[in-house]
């Protein structure tokens, strides 16, 4: 096979287009698995997407942005683990409201970067990009022999279906959910300072253009396990990099807006399969969403 | 808040009672649909606000309306405080602004052609995109040296298609053997998708590629493969350097200056204008230096030739690329077939998706 074999190109462009839900996805998956419901992935995102931009436009380096970018998008995870694991706010709601946040945040923030170019760290960013990726494959593996293999591995799963009894077991539940939120909000900032550092060297406002909501659909479609997101991950970006190629040089067989729409329906699907087969290995934390309350146990 | 109902309460109440502000200067309010800092749309028409502020008309501005119901709120606003001249920069504003104008008879109104809410103190205006395309297409048929360019394009509307075929009869007029393929991103604004698009066409032996998005996304991906690029909405040669071979751009000062002197003057008309190479609407990118000098010249010919009015390039017989004729033997293409067009040129690669 050579370096220009069209098989090759579409599985480089694939990994590429997956990356940015990969390390989107890896993050939410720690939060869930914490039992925290987070949909504020698509703001946290975008934090973390201009923060990388404004710090290595800054600084002329592209591994500077995108650690700004770990810490911006941390810290907004904060705010979001203050409000729903301390205070136990309404988990829907929040996420949510924190979406909109962040939209407007990194709008606020990015307003006199548009248009902007990042010169060499872009290019350097750009041509660096098969180490992010990979990265990000690591990080996959990372998380899965962690939660598998480890002990706070299992105190994390504990954390989404039973954190009575890590509270029985004098563990500190709520700190520990919100470790994993702002963790968890890191690697999703990740995602977004990928794109907006070296994916598309530029910042315009909503630049994320719902991947955020991908990556949450993403971590149902793998039923919370980190391998399984790789795999969804890699088959979401050989859609989205197939839906050009098969146009290029003819009609495209299969109409661009169906595919547009596949990864949502295979998203449908998975749940409309583990529906039928509920408890056992449907992988759902089963506490996800509710706000540990010590005083209700 | 209460303070400013009250305060807008009694802006109104004077102003109705002020003698129909017959010597008072006309101020122009502007609503946009997205914010002033997106690099396209909305930036041109911040720019025309800006020199009309330079030429000593007052204005003002609302970013980041949504073309929805809200929109008659901000207008009711903008007349209450006084603007009498309310420029709603997006085609959807129309319904809105429709019921806005006929409650304001003494205000006028200038919308997003083509006109679907008609009024008589409503104009709509918009520009034929299409004929900076084809001088772009010129450019990107002589710079080819596969003889295959790309297109990167957002949604199958009139206008966008009406450029690509305009494009590809650009690049036909220097060079017959070039093929246009089209790509389809079917979103006005996906920075990462747009890249792709474009890094999917280099790869597949495209050495030019256009666009028609709300950002230089696609630009960027062409040129980080190796690829020149062409530009659309504003210059982006910042963002591309030199491999951006120039673009379309659109130009509203000039026309909205001429829109307020037209109420000033009471010459006022209502219905579509489309503006376009004559009158600078549409306008093109700065040329790139690795364009050759001849190239340059052949565009400013054939800019010349159509801006007024000497050299029509939609030239019968037409075929789409399905082989059905749409336009037969001396028949000419005009404003309203380019409205409605919904076919590919013979030649382009490439399907309309359907809706």
């Amino acid at each position: 096979m050579s370096a220009s074999d069209p098989s090759l190109l579409l599985l480089g462009a694939a990994l590429v287009s997956a990356t940015p839900i990969l390390y989107a996805a890896l993050g939410e998956l720690l939060i869930e698995r914490a039992g925290v419901l987070n949909l504020g992935i698509e703001g946290t995102m975008l934090v973390g997407a201009v923060a990388a931009f404004m710090v290595a436009h800054g600084t002329g380096s592209g591994l500077a942005g995108m650690g700004c970018a770990v810490l911006a998008a941390a810290a907004f995870g904060g705010l979001f683990a203050a409000l729903v694991v301390g205070l136990r706010l309404n988990q829907v709601v929040t996420g949510l409201a924190m979406t909109i946040l962040g939209s407007g945040l990194s709008a606020f923030l990015g307003q006199s970067y548009v248009g902007l170019t990042l010169g060499e760290a872009g290019a350097a960013s750009a041509a660096a990009s098969g180490v992010y990726v990979a990265a990000a494959l690591a990080c996959a593996v990372i998380a899965a022999l962690f939660l598998r293999h480890t002990r706070p591995g299992l105190l994390l799963r504990t954390l989404g279906e039973n954190p009575a009894a890590l509270d029985a077991l004098g563990l500190p539940v709520v700190p520990l959910r919100g470790l994993y939120v702002v963790l968890g909000s890191g690697l999703i900032g990740l995602g977004g300072a990928f794109i907006s550092v070296v994916l598309t060297p530029s910042w315009i406002e909503n630049m994320t253009a719902g991947r955020g909501w991908i990556a949450l659909a993403l971590v149902i479609f793998a039923r919370w396990r980190p391998l399984w997101i790789v795999a969804g991950a890699i088959l979401f970006g050989l859609i989205d990099a197939y839906r050009f190629r098969a146009q290029v040089g003819g009609a495209s067989w299969i109409d661009p807006h169906f595919l547009n729409m596949l990864p949502y329906v295979a998203t449908l699907v998975v749940l409309g399969l583990q529906s039928r087969r509920p408890a056992q290995g449907a992988g759902t934390p089963t506490l996800l969403g509710v706000a540990y309350d010590r005083e209700r146990r | 808040m209460r303070a400013q109902i009250f305060g807008a309460a009694l802006l109104t109440l004077a102003a109705s009672l002020s003698p129909a502000g017959a010597d008072e200067p006309l101020k122009a309010g502007f609503l946009y649909v997205g914010p002033r800092a997106d690099a396209g749309w909305t930036a041109r028409h911040d720019e025309a606000r800006r020199c009309l502020e330079a030429a000593g008309i007052k204005t003002t501005f609302v970013e980041s309306v949504p073309e929805g119901p809200d929109t008659a709120r901000i207008e009711q606003d903008l007349i209450g405080q006084g603007y009498k001249a309310i420029f709603a920069t997006a085609f959807g504003y129309q319904p809105f602004t429709q019921k806005v104008a006929k409650q304001n008879p003494d205000t006028h109104f200038f919308g997003i052609a083509p006109t679907i809410a008609p009024g008589a103190n409503i104009q709509n205006v918009y520009g034929k995109l299409w004929d900076g395309r084809y001088l772009n297409g010129i450019v990107a048929g002589r710079m080819t040296k596969t003889n295959k360019i790309g297109f990167v394009a957002a949604q199958p509307i009139p206008p966008v298609i009406a450029g690509i075929n305009a494009f590809a009869l650009g690049v036909r007029s220097v060079n017959p053997k070039a093929t246009v393929s089209v790509v389809w991103t079917l979103s006005w604004f996906d920075p990462p998708a747009e890249k792709q698009a474009a890094v999917a066409l280099v790869e597949a032996g495209n050495d030019v590629i256009a666009q028609h998005q709300d950002t230089a996304s696609a630009l960027q991906g062409a040129i980080e493969k190796g690829a020149f690029a062409i530009g659309s909405e504003s210059d982006m040669s910042a963002i591309g350097g030199d491999k951006v071979l120039t673009g379309t751009v659109w130009n509203w000062c000039e026309l909205d200056k001429r829109l307020i002197k037209s109420v000033q003057d009471k010459a006022f008309r209502p219905g579509d204008y489309y503006g376009g190479l004559d009158d600078g609407v549409v306008g093109l990118a700065k040329m790139s230096p690795l364009v050759p000098t001849e190239v340059a010249k052949l565009v400013e010919e054939k800019r010349t030739a159509i801006a007024g009015g000497t050299f029509d390039y939609w030239k019968a017989p037409l075929k789409d690329n399905k082989g059905n004729v749409v336009l037969s033997e001396g028949k000419a293409l005009g404003l309203p077939d380019i409205q409605k067009m919904r076919w590919l040129l013979e030649g382009v690669s490439g399907a309309v998706p359907q809706k």
